[in-house]
């Protein structure tokens, strides 16, 4: 298992380069630039900070410079926030998105694990008509519209919690975005862990389990809960990236300073250290996570054997 | 032992309950701010929401008044030379920033030379362009930046000479790239010198924390010369772009200010928030440009007969529903020294139905009917508002013979297009830098051989008449301020005769504001330092 982990992170550097070459390129062919603002900057002054940023110079050497600095660490300058480089916002955002991500990560991940069985095991009673409706909502209720209406419910007209901002920000300030985030996230494991939970109850050793006269919370803990995971562990790691990725309209809506939302920003704005930057470290999560996914799903099926 | 634990612990609370208690009455005006700041140095900014944070902790020779017009700021006076060209600028005593260090006429020359530094790419560094040889340091052409116009006579005493007179030279100075610098520490950190652990701070209140994504948070400068007067202890500049979500946090209570919203909700607003919207003329122009470099929009006729059948009455009121009103001019009404009639051409006055027969007529006559019409492609940047203006327009021309083919894109692809000249027909819109009538009219000055190439800077359309470069010329030397004026309406009135490009609304501003909050006052350029803003709690 550790030669194969190890394979995988050696494995994962020439696609990192590739996948920074593209970008870098792709990002330099798109139309517009950095300064293309409303207004027209005067040559000289357009001229000063493409030499500042050394976009005056020949497009393979602006590559090579940026794959040197990342050599040595450096994500370089943020063309447009020019108070910070990009490094500085990576440190200061992503703890910040982290840690909403993650918590609506444990916090859906047990609610949709415990909703998926508890559906399964009252197939067709009115927990599971519940379950589905909230799945329903869940998935269909997009994320920017489900957190304008907890705004105004909960902040604007019963004021039980902050509509937003993280001023002196206390764990209130998360309620309203973990909730937006999480809900579609444990609707989606709900879902999956409801369809696994049924088909596992429907199998011949689960069955041969009940005549034996085992009662049902033994069947489920003994011989459903581990395999009816499978599909859901499969889910748990692109289900973890679109936590972290996916919280750009949630940090713009609730006024959080998570780095989401720089990520489209600088997009738009062409700010190619920002865009860069971001791109490198949701990859290297990205990367990461399939393989722990990889990894578990080893653990919970001995069927899955590495060479 | 225990003695001193519960001594310790008595002074801990007591000390918690003192900080409590000085939190608790703290004046804390909550300000909605829209984008994150880029920057905090006056030489790096660029944006309305950067100028809201660093024109309240940095103050320039003049500053604004509640009305936004120029007054006495770090200098207590100033004398004008009789040819417009010198300015001398008095400071005033015992001015200091928030290290102790005292203000001087050096940080002011040491920041102008900074601003025209090439190696500081300073976006905005052209507005303070009227200073002597200021756009050829700039520029590189001299590397001596002593021989930029500003000098200390002595610690107390700055001296700025022009280029030439420059009416407007006053109102430029409030802009923040005439801001100063402290130059003990940019000297020391260089453009770190913004950096939370060194930034200092001249004007009513200094930055204490920054959280991008956030906020920014300031609280008042005590050694402040007017700090007397200022009456509200702590600000917060919150960021948040998505103005539905900024206008439910301001009704939650959490924004005493909101600095825009969502112009659908404006009639909402008046209805359930009255007399809290504030929405008032601003020093701005929206408006179509038309390519006439190449045919067919070369000919004024077709260009005439696109202007006068756009039903600009509907675009403000209808369409954008917060009541914007029409423009048919270049010059925004109430930009100072432009006194006189608005520009109002005669077909304004017809009614719509004339208007349309005669734009009919004129595409008649240059082959283009609805049966045969006229194919124009009509880009916008991505928003909402742009594109109902844009469907609400491609439908008025459609009777007269044009059949237009929208196009949107993001702002960087949009005016890298518009500059390219790869349009048709492009959205823009200007809003003035400084009050002064020649900021909107250069837009449509003819541009700049640059080697190999024309540098049509923002003057998208390519409108060019010698004729009104000359006028622009001549406002530019003449002091006599009436004169000026009147040179000015003529380069206006000839550029919308020809119908250089189509004006179609003026901008307005839109704020909502907390009837707890006392000082507000609407004006032209929508700049409200929180120096005169009182909050009551």
């Amino acid at each position: 298992m550790l030669g194969y982990a190890l394979r995988r992170v050696l494995s994962a550097i020439p696609i990192a380069l590739i996948a920074v070459t593209v970008c870098f390129f792709i990002l330099r062919l798109a139309p517009g630039g950095p300064f293309d603002g409303e207004r027209a900057l005067p040559p000289t002054v357009l001229a000063n900070l493409r030499a500042h940023y050394n976009l005056d110079q020949p497009l393979i050497n602006q590559y090579f410079i940026y794959i040197w600095r990342l050599l040595h660490g450096d994500l370089g300058p943020s063309m447009v926030i020019d108070g910070f480089n990009v490094s500085q916002l990576i440190r200061i955002g992503f703890p910040f998105t982290l840690t909403m991500a993650l918590t609506a990560f444990v916090i859906a991940t047990s609610i949709g694990l415990l909703a998926g069985m508890l559906a399964a095991v009252n197939q067709n009673k009115w927990p599971d008509y519940v379950l589905v409706l909230a799945v329903m909502l869940g998935v269909v209720v997009p994320n920017f519209l489900m957190a304008a209406l907890l705004q105004l419910w909960f902040g604007v007209y019963l004021r039980w919690l902050p509509a937003g901002g993280w001023v002196n920000g206390s764990i209130w300030h998360l309620v309203l975005p973990v909730t937006v985030l999480a809900w579609p996230h444990a609707a989606r494991i709900s879902r999956l862990m409801r369809g696994s939970m049924i088909e596992v109850l429907g199998t011949n050793y689960v069955r041969t389990a009940k005549s034996k006269g085992l009662g049902q919370r033994l069947v489920l803990a003994r011989h459903a809960i581990k395999p009816a995971l499978l599909p859901v562990v499969s889910y748990l790691g692109p289900g973890l990236s679109y936590l972290l990725t996916g919280s750009l309209a949630v940090e713009q809506i609730f006024g959080l300073p998570g780095i989401g939302k720089y990520f489209v920003t600088a997009a738009l704005n062409r700010d190619y250290g920002i865009v860069l930057g971001t791109t490198i470290l949701y990859m290297f999560i990205i990367l990461a996570l399939n393989l722990l996914v990889d990894l578990l799903y080893a653990w919970l099926d001995p069927k899955v054997r590495y060479r | 032992m225990k003695l001193h634990s519960t001594l310790t612990a008595v002074a801990a609370a007591g000390a918690m309950a003192l900080m409590m208690s000085t939190a608790a009455s703290a004046v804390t005006l909550q300000m909605h701010n829209g984008g994150d700041p880029g920057s905090l140095d006056p030489h790096k900014v660029s944006g309305d929401w950067e100028n809201r944070v660093v024109g309240d902790y940095i103050e320039g020779l003049v500053t604004e008044d509640t009305k936004a017009d120029a007054i006495p700021g770090q200098a207590e006076s100033w004398d004008i030379s009789e040819d417009g060209t010198v300015y001398t600028f008095h400071l005033r005593d015992g001015i200091k920033w928030t290290d102790g260090t005292p203000v001087t006429a050096d940080d002011f020359v040491f920041a102008f030379q900074r601003l025209m530094n090439p190696a500081t790419a300073s976006e905005y560094a052209y507005l303070q362009y009227p200073i002597k040889n200021a756009e050829a340091i700039n520029s590189g052409e001299i590397t001596d930046f002593s021989q930029l116009g500003v000098k200390a006579i002595d610690d107390k005493t700055v001296e700025i000479t022009l280029e030439a007179a420059t009416p407007y030279f006053l109102q430029a100075l409030t802009h923040y790239t005439a801001y100063p610098v402290p130059k003990h520490l940019v000297e020391e950190y260089g453009d770190a010198w913004t950096n939370i652990d060194h930034i200092v701070a001249n004007g009513p209140f200094k930055i204490t924390e920054w959280l991008p994504g956030s906020y920014v948070h300031s609280v008042k400068n005590e050694d402040y010369y007017d700090a007397a007067n200022v009456k509200i202890d702590e600000v917060y500049y919150h960021v948040l772009e998505d103005q539905a979500a900024a206008l439910n946090r301001y009704r939650a209570g959490e924004f005493d200010i909101l600095t825009d919203f969502p112009a659908d909700q404006y009639q909402w607003i008046q209805d359930n928030l009255p007399g809290q919207a504030h929405v008032e003329p601003f020093l701005g122009v929206y408006y179509y440009v038309l390519n006439q470099e190449k045919p067919p929009l070369d000919n004024p006729s077709i260009r005439e007969a696109l202007s006068i059948s756009v039903l600009r009455d509907v675009i403000g009121p209808d369409i954008l529903g917060t009541g914007e009103l029409p423009a048919y001019g270049w010059v925004p009404e109430g930009t100072a020294n432009y006194e006189g009639e608005t520009y109002l051409p005669e077909w304004s006055k017809l009614p719509y139905e004339e208007r349309v027969a005669k734009a009919k007529e004129l595409m008649a006559a240059a082959g283009y009917t609805p049966e045969n019409p006229l194919t124009l492609q009509l880009r916008y940047n991505t928003n909402d508002n742009h594109q109902r203006i844009a469907v609400a327009i491609a439908a008025m021309w459609e009777p007269i013979g044009v059949k237009v083919e929208l196009f949107n894109a993001e702002t960087a692809v949009h005016y890298d297009a518009l500059r390219a000249g790869d349009f048709n027909v492009g959205r823009a819109g200007w809003l003035l830098d400084y009050s002064d009538a020649a900021n909107t009219l250069d837009l449509l000055k003819t541009g700049t051989q640059q080697g190999e190439t024309m540098n049509w800077g923002n003057n998208y359309g390519r409108y060019s008449n010698p004729e009104f470069d000359k006028l622009m010329t001549d406002a530019a030397v003449e002091l006599d301020l009436t004169k000026r004026a009147g040179l000015l309406h003529q380069a206006e009135k000839l550029a919308m005769d020809e119908f250089a490009a189509i004006p179609i609304y003026w901008y307005v501003s839109k704020n909502v504001v907390s009837p707890k909050i006392t000082g507000f006052e609407d004006n032209a350029k929508d700049i409200h330092r929180t120096r005169w803003l009182t909050k009551a709690e």
